[in-house]
């Protein structure tokens, strides 16, 4: 089967921030000794580099359908990449200590389009009860109806001890990473019909650079919500729908990268007090 | 590049995103339409020949420029190799249309910006950040790093 190599590897080293970078020693595929490897985790792709200096990947992994354990093996620190497809390979792993196995494995477990896809729907019907709820109300999701039940649970760290070898290593439903995103697949399929918008349109008829930044913003300063402390949030913009784009609260949102850009500053600020406050 | 063929075939026998047949040309110089269906699947494009179960190839979404061409047909370059284009002849205008916007969102890197979005104008209006209650409000992947590269330590 053919693939846009070329294209793909271009992905792993353009300039859109990686999710995670590291060394690892991957088991060889013929070879079967562990070869010390440099990692990059970009979206759902698992790219693999002989040096960190190489300028090209020696392969990837497409980590859709997958799921990520820890595994038994004469190897300490030891994971796997399990496909549930026929005759599937397994991608045995392993870290240089424990915490960095923890952390590729939860980064691996939620690194699917699917997981990702399933975020952005549950914050979108938030948003909208939100926009469509009584002003003041703090936002709380109502149960869930999705199949398979999405936990509330805050899972701090996703693993026990993890001394317990084949443990299926994953969070709880949002909180978690591969295996249940797919068995919601349907109903977010069901969800990506019903409508184009996302509260925002992203349909322009001329080109459209799918994921990247384009030139320079130009949007209309957002008179932010400055003082809020929950005391009473500010005008909530009107439901956009369809074409129009335009709000009063936000800077125009014809090119979602723009906005992208203008909240990265907003949010900066934010997040230092987010982290201050916890 | 190595990657994992086999899982990348079932994927695109995964329940799709949008499926139709399509015509298309592929890049290269003196390539012709050719009747394929299409068959959009997470961040990847499955092109098959007709009756055939296994794809011919898959495009990966990502880094990629989609562009009406006229009324009926659209066209998706890769920003690396900007003079190649692959391009789709639809039924329709509005099925050209629907196959455009279907594309863009395709992409990983489009939900993350979605994501953020979402996150910061509900933490705008709520003043609680929405990923705290799943316990990803860490994640990498969920940051806005505003061209700030916070790349976590190698560990």
């Amino acid at each position: 089967m053919k693939l846009n190599e070329r294209s793909v590897a271009h992905y792993a080293t353009c300039d859109s921030p990686p999710d995670k970078t590291g060394f690892l020693f991957k088991k060889g595929e013929r070879n079967t000794a562990y070869h010390r490897r440099w990692l990059i985790l970009k979206g759902n792709m698992l790219f693999y580099f002989e040096e960190r200096e190489s300028r090209e990947p020696i392969g990837v992994i497409v980590l859709e359908g997958c799921t990520v354990e820890l595994c038994e093996s004469a190897e300490e620190f030891a994971f796997a990449i399990k496909f549930d497809c026929a005759k599937a390979r397994v991608y045995k792993m392993a870290a240089e200590n424990q915490a960095a196995m923890e952390s590729w494995v939860k980064a691996l477990s939620r690194a699917s389009f699917d997981y990702m896809r399933l975020v952005v729907r549950e914050l979108e019907r938030q948003l909208e009860e939100i926009q469509e709820g009584a002003g003041g109300l703090q936002g709380r999701p109502k149960s869930s109806r999705k199949a398979g039940g999405v936990a509330r649970s805050k899972s701090g760290a996703s693993f026990s001890a993890s001394t317990v070898p084949s443990t299926q290593v994953t969070g709880a439903a949002l909180a978690q990473g591969a295996a249940h995103a797919r068995s919601l697949q349907e109903e977010v399929q069901l969800l990506s019909g019903a409508s184009k918008e996302n509260g925002v349109a992203w349909s322009k008829p001329s080109a459209l650079v799918n994921g990247c930044s384009e030139g320079p913003h130009s949007g209309v300063p957002w008179e932010g919500n400055g003082g809020g402390d929950g005391v009473r949030p500010p005008p909530v913009p009107p439901r956009r729908r369809g074409a129009s784009l335009e709000s009063p609260v936000s800077p125009g949102t014809g090119c979602f990268s723009k906005l992208h850009d203008w909240y990265g500053k907003e949010v900066a600020e934010l997040r230092v007090d987010w982290l201050q406050s916890h | 590049m190595r990657f994992n063929e086999k899982e990348l075939i079932s994927l695109s026998r995964q329940p799709s995103e949008r499926a139709a047949e399509l015509g298309m040309r592929g890049p290269k110089k003196g390539d012709v339409v050719k009747r394929r269906l299409v068959k959009l699947v997470v961040n990847f494009l499955f092109y098959f020949r007709t009756d055939e179960e296994e794809p011919q190839g898959a495009l990966l979404l990502e880094q990629c420029r989609v562009e009406r061409e006229d009324s009926q047909a659209f066209s998706i370059t890769f920003l690396d190799e900007a003079e190649r284009k692959y391009l789709f002849e639809c039924d329709s205008q509005e099925q050209c249309q629907e196959w455009i916007d279907s594309i863009i969102k395709a992409s990983y890197e489009f939900m993350r910006k979605n994501l953020i979005f979402y996150r910061t104008e509900i933490h705008r209006l709520t003043g609680k950040d929405p990923l705290e209650q799943y316990g990803i409000e860490d994640e990498t992947r969920f940051q806005v790093t505003s061209g700030l590269q916070l790349m976590p330590k190698d560990i």
